[in-house]
């Protein structure tokens, strides 16, 4: 089906079997606690051999030689792969082709050139230690890296009324310089592929996001059809973006095991996975906001400068959710893109709102310390209408319900703020808030559902589970639609033999593969209430039984009786803004000599549409906000200003968030059902924790210490040194 | 003499270049146990070595001599899960799963140390007995990095069983 109008009635609210939204444990729960769920690397394949990556350590220049014959000559060492097919980057999310590929032209330091392939693991890892290559590379002075100073291309600009003259008119206005450092997706599990060949199809276990997509960027990357492909993610170690598109250890495992003709596994090493997947930019922001005297916005003004590789069309997308969430009739949205030779930017969790929004939320702050609104009340009072620029309306949105409800949740005490009005010895205590918004993105996808004879169905669909619930959630739509109860639906996801779903990416996993699955379950319950001889309005299943007590499989004769369900998004995109919201608020407690923050607690209340499982969306928001924590204190890529390498590139040096960093977080889930997100009313919850999340803790940080810090992440030093005298 | 893994006795490998992570994934096909950053910086390939949690990354297999390693096989099985398992399960202690098995060795070998009342630096003193609060087992677990950010559910699965089991290390 396609979508071109809002979804009012979903029938999956007439639905009696009462699974759906329920707080199921994991489906895959049990195979993940007890170590036997397999991810990419660990099938057990006969005679395989082990590949290790060779990286470029210089900036930009051309491969001029590859000494083979030496590390031939090493123990167990197979081959030395530099095939011009290799990919130098990782494609970005839904490329659908191959990314940039000819490894022996250098783009970024630590970019894959060559493929060392040995019978044991050890042997390969001394082996690639080893390779000699000669190089000609460019001079470090003429090669951009300072994005402050590289050429830009402008990506996207919108301009309406005159803000400079609304900031002058202003009764009270900010304009700040707010920056944001570079983050990585940093997922636990390493990217990895075993390639096996027959001699006619090439099937590949993997650790992707996008199967839909993945397929046809390695059948370009390979100059192979898709039909002689078979991608295998069942189980993937966290992807956040970094898992989007085909990444270069795929591609080099696929080339080697055709040449070989023998299995190859290629895992790549932390370092490895930091410096040649992908970044998400570091941002400078440029934020001006003007009010009248009732603190309604009549100036909006949200300017950045990203970076990105040449040639790449990926910027991160940082005004995504400006472009909408608040007022302001005189309005300047621009983003810039300066093209430096670091390793390639792309998409992690959230990209936009994940360093937009807190950019924008720390000057609501100051707005409403400037002008003596209350910063809740400041919100309120400025969500617009419609949208500000083109007036479309927007869908179901919940931003004030989840401002009031976190509010009162928290405990937030309304009223004029100033700063370090409570001590505790040595730590100043404080709490901010910021709204969170993240665009609703829906895509087109298919999965089959088959009933079976023996009272079971089965769901089957490319779609990965990343760590998002897809396993469950998929299922307790199909249990709710057919009637079954949960543990009877056996989902099985992440092969490309299955139907085309969405891939995991940008929120839009649940809603769009969920509304494939409704439409499958959709077309079952219509043949089946043919053949009941009852109308599908009457049709009522519950425990694999309708109302009369007849067995559900009594109708299926003795067959499987199958529908795949193909869901597109139409042109509803057009009629309606759609986007999930939020609001947070923390309590922070700050150092007043080494200026380290403690987050003492956090809660975060969120519209996303209709919840599939609570317990599941919960965490879903428990993840993004400890991803919040992160962004606001702890979490910078930083880059080498010679020649642009990447230093911290392992989990020692760049520091997530660890379990001591994260006190309880309180999550509310705001009722809501979307009818123009999606046929099952839903949108998406995997970013939308994350989106302003940090500024919560910023605008704390102002309230306990009085430290209005604008660079991102708030390290001691830069609130020491941002913290007022007195 | 041989290295017993779960209770069953492997051969030392031959390579001495192998770490006792590649050999318990590579040699003894238990893949429960994961490779994050083979670093020692992430905590995703713990294991319990005669009774003590390590980060197998960092010990070469060959240094392991007559020792008896515990990996997450080796804790319970899908049909037999340990009450830390269940307790992951249901209070949703995961996302991806990746980091899990990690933690799960962890927490077993840390409920251990807690009721041998070894202090921590979330502890009010250093000697007396240690309670299992949600501080204890923060710092406790802070070795173990959970990208999904399943933290808090992780100390409330913890900390179910530690209150089953009084603190006491018969977790597993």
């Amino acid at each position: 089906m396609e979508q071109d109008k809002p979804a009012r009635d979903c029938d999956l609210d007439g639905m009696k079997q009462g699974v759906l939204g329920k707080p199921l444990s994991r489906s895959e729960g049990l195979a993940k606690v007890t170590g036997t769920a397999p991810y990419a690397a660990e099938y057990h394949v006969d005679n395989c051999l082990e590949g290790v990556l060779v990286t470029a350590p210089f900036t930009r220049g051309t491969i001029t030689g590859i000494d083979k014959d030496a590390c031939l000559a090493m123990d167990g060492v197979v081959a030395v792969i530099d095939d011009s097919r290799m990919t130098a980057r990782p494609a970005q999310g839904t490329a659908d082709e191959a990314p940039v590929q000819q490894p022996q032209q250098v783009c970024y330091w630590g970019q894959p050139i060559a493929l060392v392939v040995a019978e044991t693991f050890e042997q390969a890892r001394d082996a690639a230690k080893h390779l000699k290559i000669t190089f000609e590379a460019d001079e470090l002075d003429e090669i951009p890296l300072d994005p402050q100073e590289a050429e830009t291309e402008n990506n996207q600009s919108t301009r309406q009324g005159d803000l400079a003259q609304a900031m002058n008119d202003a009764s009270h206005s900010v304009d700040g310089r707010i920056t944001t450092a570079g983050h990585a997706s940093a997922a636990m599990e390493p990217h990895a592929a075993i390639a096996q060949w027959d001699g006619s199809t090439l099937t590949v276990h993997a650790s992707l996001q996008m199967l839909n997509y993945n397929i046809s960027e390695l059948a370009d990357s390979l100059d192979m059809e898709e039909e002689n492909i078979r991608l295998v993610s069942r189980y993937v170690g966290g992807g956040f973006g970094s898992k989007l598109g085909i990444s270069e250890e795929t591609v080099a495992a696929s080339i080697a095991a055709i040449a070989l003709e023998r299995p190859v596994r290629v895992v790549m090493s932390r370092q490895q996975v930091f410096q040649c997947i992908m970044r998400r930019s570091e941002t400078t922001q440029r934020l001006r906001l003007a009010t009248d005297d009732k603190g309604d916005l009549t100036g909006f003004g949200h300017q950045a400068l990203v970076s990105n590789l040449p040639g790449e069309e990926f910027a991160e997308p940082v005004l995504q959710s400006s472009d909408f969430l608040y007022a302001g009739e005189n309005r300047v949205l621009e983003l810039d893109v300066a093209r430096i030779h670091q390793m390639t930017a792309g998409s992690v969790r959230a990209p936009g709102e994940a360093v937009g929004m807190p950019a924008l939320e720390v000057a609501m702050d100051m707005l409403a310390q400037e002008s003596g609104v209350d910063p809740v009340e400041l919100r309120l009072r400025n969500i617009p209408e419609s949208h500000p620029v083109e007036g479309t309306p927007y869908s179901s949105r919940k931003l004030a319900e989840c401002l009031k409800q976190g509010a009162e949740a928290f405990g937030w005490e309304a009223g004029p703020r100033k700063p370090r009005h409570t001590r505790d010895g040595e730590w100043w205590i404080g709490t901010g808030m910021a709204s969170a918004a993240r665009v609703h993105n829906i895509s087109e996808a298919k999965a089959r559902v088959t009933l079976k004879p023996d009272g079971t169905a089965m769901v089957e669909t490319d779609m990965t589970d990343i760590g998002t619930g897809t396993y469950t959630i998929l299922g307790q739509i199909a249990a709710e639609m057919l009637g079954l109860p949960r543990e009877k639906v056996l989902v099985e996801l992440g092969d490309t033999q299955f139907p085309r779903g969405s891939g995991s990416g940008g929120s839009w996993g649940a809603s769009s593969v969920g509304s494939a699955v409704y439409v499958a379950c959709t077309g079952l319950r219509k043949t089946l209430g043919e053949r009941a001889g009852v109308s599908e309005d009457e049709l009522r299943l519950k425990d694999g039984k309708l109302a009369d007590g007849t067995s559900v499989t009594d109708l299926l004769n003795g067959g499987d009786l199958s529908e795949e369900g193909h869901y597109e998004p139409g042109d509803i995109d057009d009629d309606f803004v759609a986007a999930g919201y939020g609001a947070y608020f923390a309590q922070v407690r700050v150092n007043r000599f080494t200026g380290e923050t403690r987050v003492e607690r956090m809660t975060g209340a969120f519209g996303f549409g209709r919840v599939l499982n609570e317990k599941t969306a919960r965490s879903q928001c428990q993840g993004g906000m400890v991803w919040s924590i992160g962004a606001a204190l702890t979490e910078a890529l930083h880059f080498d200003p010679r020649d642009g390498h990447l230093v911290n590139c392992d989990l020692a040096e760049y520091h997530v968030p660890v379990n001591r960093d994260v006190p309880d977080l309180e999550v509310i889930m705001v009722e809501e059902r979307d009818p123009a997100a999606s046929p099952i009313q839903a949108k998406g919850i995997g970013e939308l924790g994350m989106c302003g999340g940090a500024a919560a803790i910023a605008n704390a940080i102002f309230d306990a210490s009085g430290a209005r810090v604008m660079d991102f992440p708030m390290t001691p030093d830069r609130v020491l040194a941002a913290m007022p005298a007195s | 003499m041989p290295i017993t893994v779960n209770d069953t006795p492997h051969d030392l490998p031959r390579d001495p270049r192998t770490s006792l992570l590649d050999f318990l994934r590579h040699n003894c096909a238990l893949t429960g146990t994961k490779k994050g950053c083979d670093h020692g910086q992430c905590g995703a390939c713990t294991v319990i070595v005669n009774g003590q949690r390590i980060n197998s990354c960092l010990s070469l297999a060959v240094t392991h001599d007559g020792d008896s390693v515990t990996t997450i096989e080796g804790l319970g099985t899908p049909d037999a899960p340990s009450a830390l398992q269940k307790a992951f399960v249901e209070h949703d202690g995961y996302q991806c799963g990746y980091c899990t098995p990690g933690q799960i060795c962890s927490a077993t070998a840390m409920l251990q140390e807690l009721a041998n009342n070894m202090p921590s630096d979330a502890s009010e003193s250093l000697d007396g007995p240690i309670k299992p609060t949600a501080d204890e087992i923060r710092e406790r677990m802070s070795g173990n990095l959970c990208r999904c950010g399943a933290y808090a559910n992780i100390v409330a699965a913890i900390s179910e069983v530690a209150e089953q089991t009084n603190g006491a290390g018969d977790a597993a």
